[in-house]
């Protein structure tokens, strides 16, 4: 190695190895995901008032966070940057939707 | 070895050391450079052609202005005419200006590394700016555009029979390309820092450009699609944002001041990390509150996406949402007071040099000043209903952008002059140019506040005749701008050739970047640097003592 | 510059990385000049990739937030737009986008454990189910031109919102706006989808020909957060499109 001593801050020293699962357990989630999107499909049909988009969105969001946690490898990534990279994404995406709707909600308040 | 200063009878050019300047002469060395110094010349030339591009748009509005009559152009032109000054200047020159210039040069140099993470992202950035300013140039040349820098809609989608398509398709590229640095800038903060160099220890130049860095990458996005939904309502005559379809103007405004408000705090925060370089080495002190200047970068960054819709508190947004935009506006003074006051207190008791990067950085903290406490009258909403759409928004955002950006930019480039050329500027014409920069600063924007405040509205090309003396003033102020900006290029250009030989730290200054040769080498460092110290350490640099280099 | 030899003991790939420039160090072809180590590269270009996934998403947000308000403005329209979805077509699409994140991760797992065939058979699955995707898409497409669902000046929007049975009319300008954005998100997904599949070809061909090894698969794993990427993407746009609107 050149450089020998390159392992000061602990930002750079942690190894980035993500825990490998056996390819059972990806297809195994990924039947799980399978199940789910047959689920929302189904629920649509079903009426829950008001809740209809909230279980639709809630299934969405158990599903990308499948898919965030075990096939993009967050979960079990040594090191936190990885996830606190992606928290930020969707802290920031909510800051737009919600500020902007807190114009549009309040629009008609007199 | 690699610090020795080189010996002052040899221009830099003809010693035998390789430095990034002379290793390759070809056209070729420099177009398909991957090394982050010369990408860094590269936006320098670009950049200032674009200034003073932008510049002379500035003057055609001044000279319009200088009388009540629209007597110089037409109407229809001087829309172009605004609206070209407001792009060249916004895109392609305040928001790369200090970031893609002093951040590329100086960021790898400043945390130990040998280059950005990712240089041939670094070049295709460079190329990306070249192709949305060929492009811009084109649609220029054809005519212009008239929408004002903001793209407002409906106008640019149905009524501007402008080339808006191809001005928001430069707009688009250019983003990416500033995107592109910020992902370089985040990734090389985090991973490539020398052994040794912690968060605690960076300097705030660094921390500034994080913040800014976080800033392109949320935001710019956003304002990408944007301008996309935009020419897609143009081409297909969509209404997206058109009120008689359905649309609503109002969301355009959203989207777009969602990143051009954030936008403001890409073109300052790294100035602002410029100004703790300079008043911490002239002042010879350790920058009073180091963490706090630090983290109030990233508090500008996070806070500055909170408070967009204060641009739109007379376009009919609801009124509770405005209380709190309002009062969200005001959370941004809180930092950017953090950064002012620690600066002061970093002068208080300081051992202090007037060379010419600190005359623009006590430029920077009063023109900063008024253009930040200006802001906070127009984040109230009840004079934000008076003086919207005057000249003294006008004036409050010049105070800030130009006071502030090219301030910041001026005084670094005058203070790594040596580093990036290994010349000497000539110090006396260069304390002028800075007098003349301040003096015909505040001549030109200041009287702008007074005409905003008694109604002169932004973006007219004639003004009722009571108006003429402030803007004589004005248009006159302009001028002297002018010469201060323009006595730089020439002084610095002469430099290169007849300025006296700089040696690897010509200031005695703190900082990873003067610890190698100027100009650096190639890959920056012979050895990397292991850093045992922490930032600023000026009280233990003796006089005179730092030029010698730090023996590894 | 190919003939650089590997340092003996070290583990470097067999072949060199695409454009991999070495000035100096050359004892990992895959390893660029101004990195310490292979380690700190991976870190670096991974770290990258995560950070233009955060701008992909701000990217998509821009449209979502449109479609969220317009949403909550033109209630009856978008759900009557939404109805006028073939919310089957959307349901197999999903899943197909699924089965091909799994063969991703797959592929990359096969990279890990330098099993070369099997990468390559992975990544060339992807890509089929990726095109599935598209043909799919196409034929949702087609049927939109047949109804007069394509926003423009053949646009023609005579059906009814069916609230529970309730049969309420709706402004075709309104509805106009939903078709806008569902063209303008799944145009721009499956314009993601497209430079995927480019992607994953290209890759496949790296693949074949030996440009990764179980030391150096950097591409592989950048390659598959992107494809995911994408995945999620969709994860979102089915319920938002399709399904919330079947029932109020």
């Amino acid at each position: 190695m050149a450089e020998p001593e390159h392992n000061v801050d602990p930002d750079l020293t942690i190894e980035h190895e993500h825990t490998t699962h056996s390819n059972a357990f990806y297809i195994a989630i990924g039947a799980i995901l399978l199940v789910l999107t047959v689920t929302t499909a189904a629920v649509a049909f079903v009426n829950l008032g008001p809740f209809n988009p909230v279980v639709a969105l809630l299934i969405a969001t158990i599903k990308a966070t499948l898919v965030v946690l075990f096939f993009m490898h967050v979960k079990g990534a040594s090191e936190k940057l990885t996830g606190a990279v992606v928290v930020s994404g969707f802290f920031f995406l909510a800051i737009l939707l919600s500020l902007s709707l807190a114009d549009y909600l309040t629009r008609n308040w007199r | 070895m690699a610090t020795t200063s080189i010996p002052a009878s040899q221009a830099p050019g003809s010693t035998t050391k390789l430095n990034y300047l002379n290793n390759g002469h070809t056209l070729r060395s420099w177009l398909l450079t991957t090394d982050h110094k010369r990408i860094a010349l590269l936006y320098l030339l670009s950049v200032t052609a674009f200034f003073f591009l932008g510049g002379f748009f500035a003057m055609l509005i001044r000279l319009e202005l200088l009388t009540p009559e629209g007597d110089l152009m037409q109407a229809d032109t001087y829309n172009k005419v605004f609206t070209m000054h407001g792009m060249i200047m916004v895109f392609f020159f305040l928001i790369p200006v200090v970031p893609a210039v002093l951040g590329n040069f100086l960021v790898p140099l400043m945390v130990g590394a040998k280059d950005l993470a990712f240089p041939r992202i670094n070049l295709l950035s460079w190329y990306l700016y070249v192709i949305a300013g060929a492009l811009f140039l084109h649609c220029m040349l054809n005519g212009g555009v008239d929408t004002g820098w903001t793209f407002y809609t409906p106008y640019s989608t149905a009524a501007s029979n402008t080339n808006v398509i191809e001005a928001g398709l430069a707009v688009f590229i250019v983003g990416f390309s500033s995107i592109f640095t910020g992902l370089n800038f985040i990734v090389t903060i985090h991973r490539m820092r020398a052994p040794g160099l912690t968060w605690s220890r960076l300097p705030l130049f660094i921390w500034a450009h994080y913040a800014t860095s976080l800033i392109m990458i949320l935001g710019t996005p956003v304002v990408a699609i944007t301008i996309v939904l935009v020419a897609v309502e143009r081409v297909f005559h969509l209404g997206i944002f058109d009120p008689r379809l359905g649309g609503d103007p109002l969301l355009f405004q959203h989207l777009f001041w969602f990143y051009s408000h954030p936008a403001v705090y890409i073109m300052i925060l790294p100035s602002m990390g410029v100004i703790s370089e300079l008043i911490t080495c002239f002042s010879r002190k350790r920058v009073f509150g180091y963490k706090f200047v630090a983290l109030s970068s990233i508090a500008i960054a996070v806070i500055g996406f909170l408070v967009w819709a204060h641009h739109m508190f007379v376009a009919g947004i609801s009124l509770y949402a405005a209380m709190v935009f309002s009062f969200l506006t005001f959370l941004v003074g809180v930092p950017s007071a953090v950064k002012v006051f620690n600066w002061t207190a970093t002068l208080y008791k300081g051992s202090i040099t007037y060379a010419t990067p600190m005359l623009y950085a006590f430029g920077f903290i009063g023109l900063f000043t008024i253009g930040g406490l200006t802001g906070l009258f127009l984040g109230t909403l009840g004079i934000d209903v008076h003086v919207t759409d005057t000249y003294f928004v006008v004036a409050h955002f010049h105070y800030v952008m130009v006071g502030g950006v090219v301030m910041g930019f001026l005084g670094g480039m005058h203070f790594w002059w040596p580093k990036i050329t290994g010349r000497m500027y000539p110090e006396y014409w260069a304390r002028l140019s800075a007098l003349l920069v301040f003096v015909g600063f505040n001549l030109t924007f200041f009287p702008q506040f007074v005409l905003g405040y008694v109604g002169m509205p932004r973006r007219y090309w004639q003004y009722p005749p009571e108006f003429q003396v402030l803007n004589v003033l004005s248009t006159a102020g302009a001028s002297v701008l002018a010469v201060g900006y323009i006595l730089p290029m020439i002084y610095f250009l002469w430099s290169l050739r007849y300025g006296p030989i700089a040696d690897a730290n010509p200031w005695n200054a703190a900082g990873l970047e003067w610890q190698t040769a100027s100009p650096p080498p190639t890959f920056n460092f012979d050895q990397t640097p292991v850093v045992t110290w922490e930032a600023y350490n000026y009280d233990e640099i003796p006089e005179k003592e730092l030029e010698a280099p730090v023996a590894q | 510059m190919h003939n650089s030899p590997a340092t003996p003991g070290s583990t470097a790939a067999q072949t060199v990385a695409p454009a991999a420039t070495m000035d100096h160090e050359a004892f990992n072809p895959a390893l660029r000049h101004h990195f310490a180590d292979a380690q700190q590269q991976k870190n670096a270009a991974s770290l990258g990739m995560w950070l233009f996934i955060v701008t992909e998403i701000m990217f998509f947000g821009g449209m979502f937030c449109a479609y969220l308000i317009y949403r909550v403005a033109h209630f009856n329209a978008f759900a009557a737009g939404s109805q006028q979805l073939n919310i089957w077509l959307g349901a197999v699409n999903t899943a197909v986008l699924i089965v091909s994140s799994v063969t991703v991760v797959l592929a990359v797992k096969a990279a890990e454990s330098g099993k070369r065939k099997v990468l390559v058979g992975y990544l060339v699955v992807t890509v089929l189910l990726g095109l599935t995707f598209l043909v799919i898409k196409g034929f949702e497409y087609a049927e939109k031109f047949e109804k007069h669902h394509v926003p423009g000046p053949t646009f023609n929007f005579t059906e009814k919102f069916d609230d529970n049975g309730k049969q309420i009319p709706v402004n075709p300008k309104e509805a106009e706006l939903f078709f806008s954005l569902y063209f303008a998100m799944t145009g721009m997904h499956a314009l993601h989808m497209i430079i995927g599949c480019g992607l994953f070809t290209g890759l496949a061909i790296m693949a074949w020909k030996g440009h990764f090894t179980s030391d150096y698969f950097t591409p592989i794993e950048n390659g598959g957060l992107y494809w995911h990427l994408v995945d999620i993407i969709w994860i979102y746009l089915f319920p938002l499109l399709y399904l919330i609107s079947r029932h109020t």
